[in-house]
């Protein structure tokens, strides 16, 4: 099918996200492209419809934020926020995304080919994030739900205090944060991994080369002789 | 020879003004359990406030309009800046931001109904926003806070306004504890969270940070509900010059500025008393700034903290306000310390009017809690219409107010038509003190 074109070299960037507010039923099926996003922030935000989007180049603050049922592509780079709040949806980026890629993603799929910067899926709510490099230190700060998937190396203090997100790390982890510990590798987790990896392009890699992460669940109620890890 | 048969005159029990009986109660208590004490409710202390202002009725320089014939205006527009569709308010008091979770179903239901009555805002809170709120509020302002529990674009866009929340009065610059006994079934589903466990809410953003980052994420929401929507930053007084420029910069169509008075659903009582600024203290500052930058009327500002009557209304808008929000005055509207409570708040270890462990969910009126009994005990259509009445004694208490001082406007009111009671409200209301032209820090006496 051919593509809708938007070039933000000389359309506004209003004028191409409410193209992509249009009702679903109009927008379903089709694929769109936003060539020259030379970094600009907010590009294909609040989608709310099975429409393929790419945006050809790097992408700034927020791309895809808020995604809802909507397969976007960024070809480049994606700064700060990518797929925040994601509900559902596919957000692929295929370079690296900056700091807080996934955060607080309630649903969908994130796939980032390359690194994730500091605080990749902070306060996850239930999407499924897979970082094909290494995702920096604060990773899965908070995080309630949802996986986690690195292929490559996490930073200090990763899923510092976790609630009830999987963290696979298949990489050194630099340090854990407090009440994140290694569990192990129970056959739901697995599955799940197994899953992620196949649908992020990564089938041929080995599950059982990854190590499971999630909360000790010390922190859950406060208690006072908890406080020095607060 | 001493004379044993006469008493010696003792000096009465006399008890310190530094280490009182409620210090040394606190410290007892603090040596017992190891913990801080958390409670709900904004400072308690005694603070400068609105009633250290008093107003200069007309008299023989200016002549007052007659009260129930000649018109005042109380409505207000918010959010005229940018939005597409700008909010417009009967009354200039709007309901705060409270969370579901920390208060009940019945009790946010209510406050829809109370608001909607007299056709003035409610807002959500941490937690996200409930069909019964969203249906009983004719206008509904939804909270975008750091922890984003709950946060769902459908629901930001079946929002009137969207209010970014950096901060809060109770406790500028700290996050928030509900505490496991409030997570319900439905409050774990509605924040993603497993049943009983302490819900930790995060006092920054996850995904920004600084203010030009404030920029980018006000764009993104303006962009994800196709500019219609206000955008609101809400920000706890601390420096408020500077808070409020930024938060203009930034592109906010209005500004939520919450005094130390303003109430939380649950802190640690050090925070509650020791971290922000009176109401009284930031409203100059922040007009100051809206007036620096030209912005005065254009974006809009919302006072709150311990507002309780149209005096304190007809204050904060003659000093520069656009609207004001209650919430702790709002509590007490639906029943919240009500004294018919006395026998069940003794069992509690406190008394009517001085409960505050909000945050127990153990509330007799049926408010702060969700326990489903105590929930009952709330009748949202009555209480509506109690908060109803409510906020129409407060409008109409600052139309009397303004009338005296000749305003055909609530908005007509100015900082000229106040004095001050006291050199620290002189001061920090930028009014001169009663009697005199003095206004210390601006002028020699």
């Amino acid at each position: 099918m051919e593509s809708l074109k938007f070039d933000l070299e000389n359309t506004e960037l209003r004028t191409v996200n409410q193209y992509l507010h249009r009702p679903a039923a109009e927008l379903s099926g089709k694929n769109v492209v936003i060539s020259n996003p030379n970094g600009a922030h907010n590009i294909a935000v609040g989608l709310n419809a099975e429409v393929n989007v790419t945006i050809d180049g790097h992408a700034g603050y927020y791309a895809a934020g808020m995604n809802q049922l909507a397969t976007v592509t960024v070809t480049g780079s994606a700064s700060t926020g990518v797929a925040e709040n994601m509900m559902s949806g596919v957000v692929h980026v295929k370079g690296f995304a900056s700091n807080a890629a996934g955060a607080t993603a309630q649903g969908g799929l994130l796939i980032i080919d390359g690194d994730a910067g500091l605080r990749c899926g902070i306060s996850l709510k239930g999407a499924d994030i897979v970082v094909g490099g290494s995702v920096g230190s604060f990773s899965a700060f908070m995080a309630q739900a949802g996986n986690l998937v690195v292929l490559g190396d996490a930073g200090e203090a990763l899923g510092d205090s976790l609630y009830e997100a999987r963290l696979f790390v298949r990489g050194n982890v630099k340090s854990l944060g407090a009440d994140c510990e290694e569990k192990e590798m129970d056959q739901e987790s697995r599955n799940i991994l197994v899953d992620l990896l196949a649908k992020s392009g990564h089938a041929e890699v080995d599950p059982d080369s990854f190590k499971l992460f999630g909360s000790a669940r010390t922190l859950y109620n406060f208690h006072v002789d908890n406080a020095g890890a607060y | 020879m001493s004379d044993t048969s006469k008493k010696t005159p003792q000096t009465e029990p006399r008890f310190s003004a530094t280490f009182d009986p409620g210090t040394m109660s606190e410290i007892r208590r603090a040596a017992a359990t190891g913990i801080y004490d958390i409670r709900g409710a904004g400072a308690k202390r005694k603070l400068p406030h609105f009633d250290d202002l008093l107003f200069l009725g007309a008299s023989v320089s200016r002549y007052p309009l007659e009260g129930y014939r000649e018109k005042c205006g109380t409505d207000v527009v918010l959010g005229t800046r940018y939005a597409k569709k700008p909010i417009h308010l009967k009354t200039p008091v709007t309901i705060a931001g409270m969370s579901f979770g920390a208060l009940s179903g019945p009790a946010k239901e209510a406050l829809g109904r109370g608001a909607s009555a007299v056709g003035t805002s409610t807002t959500t809170g941490d937690g996200g926003m409930t069909p019964e709120e969203r249906g009983q509020s004719s206008i509904l302002v939804y909270q975008y806070l750091p922890s984003r529990y709950g946060m769902n674009p459908d629901d930001l866009r079946k929002a009137d306004a969207i209010e970014v929340v950096i901060g809060q009065g109770a406790k500028p610059g700290g996050g928030g504890m509900l505490l496991g006994q409030k997570i319900s079934d439905r409050v774990a589903k509605m924040r993603c969270l497993p049943k009983g466990v302490d819900q930790r809410s995060a006092c920054r953003h996850p995904d920004w940070t600084g203010p030009d980052d404030l920029e980018i994420k006000i764009a993104e929401l303006r962009e994800i509900t196709d500019w219609e929507k206000p955008i609101y930053v809400k920000v706890g007084a601390t420096r408020p010059y500077f808070d409020v420029t930024l938060a203009v910069k930034a592109g906010a169509d209005v500004v939520v500025l919450d005094g130390m008075q303003g109430g939380t659903a649950a802190t640690q009582e050090v925070f509650i008393e020791h971290v922000g600024i009176p109401i009284l203290a930031a409203i100059r500052p922040a007009v100051q700034a809206l007036q620096d930058m030209g912005m005065h009327r254009k974006v809009q500002l919302i006072v709150s903290g311990g507002i309780r009557n149209g005096a304190d209304v007809a204050k904060a808008l003659a000093l520069g306000a656009d609207a004001v929000a209650i919430g702790t005055a709002a509590l007490i509207a639906l029943g919240d310390n009500d004294p018919h409570l006395e026998e069940e708040y003794q069992k509690l270890g406190t008394t009517a009017g001085a409960y505050d462990d909000w945050h127990e969910g153990k509330d007799p009126a049926g408010i702060t809690t969700q326990d489903p009994e105590l929930m009952k005990r709330l009748d949202p259509v009555k209480a509506g219409r109690r908060l109803a009445n409510y906020l129409s004694v407060l409008t109409m208490e600052a139309q009397v107010i303004a009338r005296a001082c000749g305003k055909s406007h609530l908005h007509n009111l100015e900082p000229e038509d106040l004095v001050a009671l006291t050199i620290e409200s002189a001061a920090m209301a930028k009014v001169p003190l009663a009697g005199t032209t003095w206004i210390p820090g601006t002028s020699s006496f």
